[in-house]
């Protein structure tokens, strides 16, 4: 367990989460990606604090799971209000605001 | 031993993460993303951060996932017609930021690790310390983000 390791395995998440982000169609699916790309970084944070020996990042990243929680729930609210008002959460759908 | 954990949860999570991106059903990605976050708790411990991994599953696992479900739940998980929205050059950009980053990654210097950081503590007193001020404006928009959540989703508009 080093820390190329765990940043590599940290990287591999972030890129299988940005592959969500850009290829779920369902607006949840998108936002979970987001949750998964938001944990990878979580995870290297971790990793550097701790090859470092010190403690701001593991305060850095417990602010960071309290503002995700937040943002979770603002986005989760904007889902239910797309799909009672646009009647849907397929991303595609939702395109009233293109230019 | 750490060696072998670590082997273990690094496949537990690719695996899991795979699952996340990948399920057909949002309901099984949800509780794919569940097993990544409690993977990573066991990761933070194996860090030494056992508060951070506490947190990890009480807070994030424990609230995101009834969220999530709650909203699949009222919002419908339909999946009809949500095929892939064009895989091929999603998984070409993600396979590029994954060789960018991991480029990054071979370049940070690796020092020594301490062993036996004691975190709970030492946590507990850089939190309401040194960074008492974020702390108590994350409050806020802890709040914030309630009212506006309340605001967004209610179903009694007065317009």
């Amino acid at each position: 367990m080093t820390l190329v390791n765990l940043l590599l395995l940290a990287a591999a998440v972030f890129a299988i989460g940005l592959y969500g982000v850009l290829a779920r169609r369902h607006a949840i699916g998108v936002l979970l990606s987001i949750e998964l790309m938001f944990n990878a970084v979580n995870l290297a944070v971790v990793s550097i604090s701790w090859s470092k020996g010190l403690l701001a990042g593991v305060v850095l990243v417990l602010f960071g799971i309290a503002i995700t929680v937040a943002e979770i729930a603002v986005g989760l609210a904007l889902v239910l209000l797309a799909s009672r008002v646009g009647k849907s959460v397929i991303l595609d759908d939702l395109s009233e605001l293109k230019g | 031993m750490k060696d072998l954990a670590f082997i273990g949860l690094a496949a537990c999570l690719i695996a899991a993460a795979f699952a996340v991106v990948t399920a057909r059903s949002l309901f099984r990605a949800a509780y794919a993303l569940s097993a990544v976050l409690v993977t990573t708790a066991g990761f933070y411990l194996l860090l030494s951060a056992p508060l951070l991994a506490a947190v990890q599953i009480l807070l994030y696992t424990g609230g995101v996932l009834t969220l999530v479900v709650f909203a699949l739940v009222v919002a419908g998980a339909n999946t009809e017609g949500a095929r892939w929205r064009r895989p091929v050059p999603a998984a070409l950009t993600s396979a590029a930021v994954f060789l960018a980053l991991a480029a990054t990654a071979r370049r940070i210097p690796a020092t020594a690790p301490l062993e036996g950081l004691e975190s709970g503590k030492g946590v507990g007193v850089l939190l309401f310390h040194d960074y008492l001020v974020p702390f108590e404006l994350l409050s806020v928009l802890l709040l914030g983000a309630v009212f506006g959540a309340l605001l967004l989703a209610r179903k009694d508009r007065p317009e």
